[in-house]
């Protein structure tokens, strides 16, 4: 009864064109903002933050970047474990070369590094399509990992080969080292959060993602109509690799704290995100937010049940969780291959129409 | 002959055999590429399961033991019988027939004409399953591999090339078998695909699924088979794996270094795969034998992939692909 347009008068264009057309979903948008903002950091421990909230956050982001390159844009990339490891050492090198800058803006310029370096490996996507675009990826997952194990520079001639974020602060409060509370954790990759994904909305949104949405559906057909492939391209290259290389650097300085490469940013990351998307849905802002919720809360409950609740030794709990990780996404394909976002969108269909649904 | 030119002469020679390896997985790639336009992710941990399979079933272990013991608190291990290679090979073999006759009745079935993408990512999610369905069954321990199969210096050529060149080449027996493996089963596999009547129903189906659906070809028996037959590949590649490295998590990565043979080769053809696998094979162990000491080693792990993005950049569809026509 509460949910439909009727009586929700539109009275101007930009009314009309707004994200949220349905006066429900808005007031359900500010409430869980208020929520996120006003009350989680009130209540949140270390056990949470670490846990659950603070790699949520920053797995969203990556599953926003890489649902703009492939659910918008329609170029498979099994690079993204590669490209966060770019955001994490152009962040720690940062963090490490210019200890006054602010971290945020550390972050953000790890960020825009990833961008460029993501556009050096989209140029072959001109030539290279679908799952020979997928695999040369992979060249650029592991000529990355390789460079920052093999080239001393990167990780600082540590002893160790490891990375460790030192301490550094936003308005004189940590937000990266040991000391940091696990609010400001929280509210550090929160903020960023909000903001790229108000910025990824109103760009897929917007003409940008209309091209991009076009190159994906048939691209020569694009071209045709005057989308040019090339800017089109790269361009998803670029913003999507900022996402991720922003969520990598935060990864590395806010949630590890230090990291190897291999284990931080190895392949198994590139489809953990991958997952993501698909099981949130691909070409969807909420199905990014519900694939990374999704992936990140099923560890932790699996562990709990498995280790906590049957006793089960932890190796034997990890080779079920993967036996369940491969069942659920075969799953989920088959029974709904356009993932959570699509039942989502189902169920608000029904809402609308309850209770008269004829 | 200079020393250099000599070890180089050996490295590439060793490269050509690594490269058989490769193209080994790669077949299983190719065959159900063909035959279903599936991107099958999951060939790699196939040979990984059907290794540990066999590992399994020739010691006698008994499956999920581990999660027994766990819940029933026993302390099962082995059944106390071993079997000998021949025989547990065949019943590895049945048990991939089973596991492809199990695969398209549970997941392919439900995933006809959907997009090649979420086919794709339905075998990467087959390959996690599987891969802890065989760590619950068998243990994640590393396991060691016998099916009698020679291994070490091949001495007749170390002494032959010692004769003629005053440098004897290290040539490992396992890989010149599996040279001859590799040899054997592509020529039976082109004999099959050209000369049967399921390779003929089996290549209708790879060049039109309706077209082969409407002179009467069973689409569901022909998968089943090609799954099946990719399982047998996968498992020779398992056995040989598995003689050289031992039965361990890392035989399923072998097959992410299949894939850029496979885009050297092109994804459609059977012969590409080798070729691909033995220049995959010997352009990375060139590299690393000249470039690597420059940059610091450990470049095979990124060489293959470069190598065939820098190719693809030159052609498309790999060295033997079919050339893609777009139509709008």
């Amino acid at each position: 009864m509460l949910y439909r347009e009727a009586g929700d008068f539109k009275t101007s264009y930009v009314k009309d064109s707004q994200t949220f057309p349905i006066k429900a979903d808005r007031m359900a948008y500010f409430a869980l903002l208020a929520v996120a903002f006003g009350v989680v950091p009130f209540f949140i421990n270390d056990y949470w933050a670490n846990a659950v909230f603070v790699p949520f956050l920053i797995y969203a982001i990556a599953a926003i970047g890489l649902n703009i390159l492939t659910g918008y844009c329609g170029q498979v990339s099994l690079g993204t474990g590669g490209f966060m490891a770019v955001g994490a050492y152009a962040c720690y090198k940062l963090m490490t070369g210019f200890p006054d800058l602010p971290m945020l803006l550390n972050v953000l310029l790890a960020g825009g590094i990833t961008a460029g370096v993501g556009v050096l490996f989209g140029l072959p996507s001109l030539r290279i399509k679908g799952f020979y675009l997928a695999v040369a990826t992979l060249a650029a997952q592991f000529f990355l990992v390789w460079l920052f194990n093999k080239v001393p520079w990167f990780y600082n001639y540590s002893a160790s080969g490891q990375i460790t974020a030192p301490e550094r602060t936003m308005f004189g409060i940590a937000v990266t080292g040991a000391n940091t509370p696990a609010w400001a954790k929280y509210l550090f990759c929160l903020v960023i959060l909000v903001a790229l994904a108000w910025l990824a909305r109103n760009l897929t949104r917007g003409m940008v993602g209309r091209k991009w949405m076009a190159i994906r559906d048939m691209d020569i057909a694009a071209e045709i109509i005057g989308v040019n492939p090339l800017t089109t391209k790269l361009s998803a290259f670029a913003i999507s690799s900022f996402f991720i290389g922003v969520s990598g650097a935060l990864f590395f300085s806010v949630y590890l704290g230090a990291a190897e490469v291999g284990e931080a940013f190895g392949i198994q990351k590139s489809f953990l995100i991958l997952f993501m998307i698909i099981i949130g849905g691909l070409g969807s802002m909420f199905g990014s937010f519900a694939g990374a919720a999704f992936l990140v809360l099923l560890p932790v409950f699996l562990k709990n049940v498995l280790v906590g609740g049957l006793g089960w030794p932890t190796d034997l709990a990890a080779h079920i969780e993967l036996m369940i990780v491969g069942g659920l996404i075969i799953t989920f394909l088959i029974l709904e291959p356009h993932g959570l976002a699509q039942l989502w969108r189902v169920a608000k269909e029904k809402l609308r129409l309850w209770p008269f649904p004829h | 002959m200079p020393d250099t030119l000599l070890y180089a002469i050996e490295v590439s020679l060793n490269g050509l055999m690594a490269g058989i390896m490769y193209a080994l997985v790669a077949l299983g790639f190719v065959l159900i590429f063909k035959a279903s336009g599936i991107f099958n992710y999951a060939q790699g941990v196939l040979a990984l399961f059907a290794a540990l399979t066999l590992v399994g079933l020739q010691k006698g272990q008994i499956p999920f033991a581990h999660i027994i013991n766990a819940t029933l608190g026993t302390d099962l291990h082995y059944f106390g019988w071993t079997l000998p290679a021949l025989v547990a090979i065949a019943l590895t073999a049945l048990v991939m027939v089973g596991l492809a006759w199990a695969i398209e009745r549970i997941v392919l079935q439900h995933l006809v004409n959907q997009a090649p993408i979420i086919l794709f990512m339905a075998t990467i999610g087959l390959a996690y399953f599987l891969e802890g369905l065989g760590d619950v069954m068998w243990g994640a321990d590393i396991k060691k591999l016998d099916v009698g199969l020679p291994q070490g210096i091949n001495e007749t050529i170390d002494e032959l090339t010692f004769n003629a060149f005053g440098y004897g080449f290290f040539i490992d027996n396992l890989d010149i078998i599996a040279a001859f493996v590799a040899g054997a089963l592509v020529l039976t596999l082109t004999l099959f695909s050209q000369y049967t009547k399921y390779g003929r129903a089996l290549r209708a189906v790879a060049d039109d699924h309706q077209a082969a659906l409407s002179v009467g070809i069973s689409l569901r028996f022909i998968w089943v088979l090609v799954w099946s037959i990719a399982g047998f590949v996968a498992l020779v590649a398992g056995i040989m794996w598995g003689s050289k490295s031992g039965v361990q998590f890392s035989l399923s990565l072998i097959a992410l270094k299949a894939l850029p043979v496979l885009m050297l080769g092109g994804f459609t053809s059977i012969p590409g795969a080798i070729v691909g696998g033995l220049i995959i094979g010997m352009g990375e162990k060139l590299f690393e034998f000249f470039a690597g000491p420059l940059i610091g080693g450990a470049t095979e792990n990124w060489f293959a992939y470069v190598l065939a993005l820098i190719f693809l950049v030159f052609r498309p569809q790999g060295l033997f692909g079919e050339k893609i026509i777009e139509r709008v």
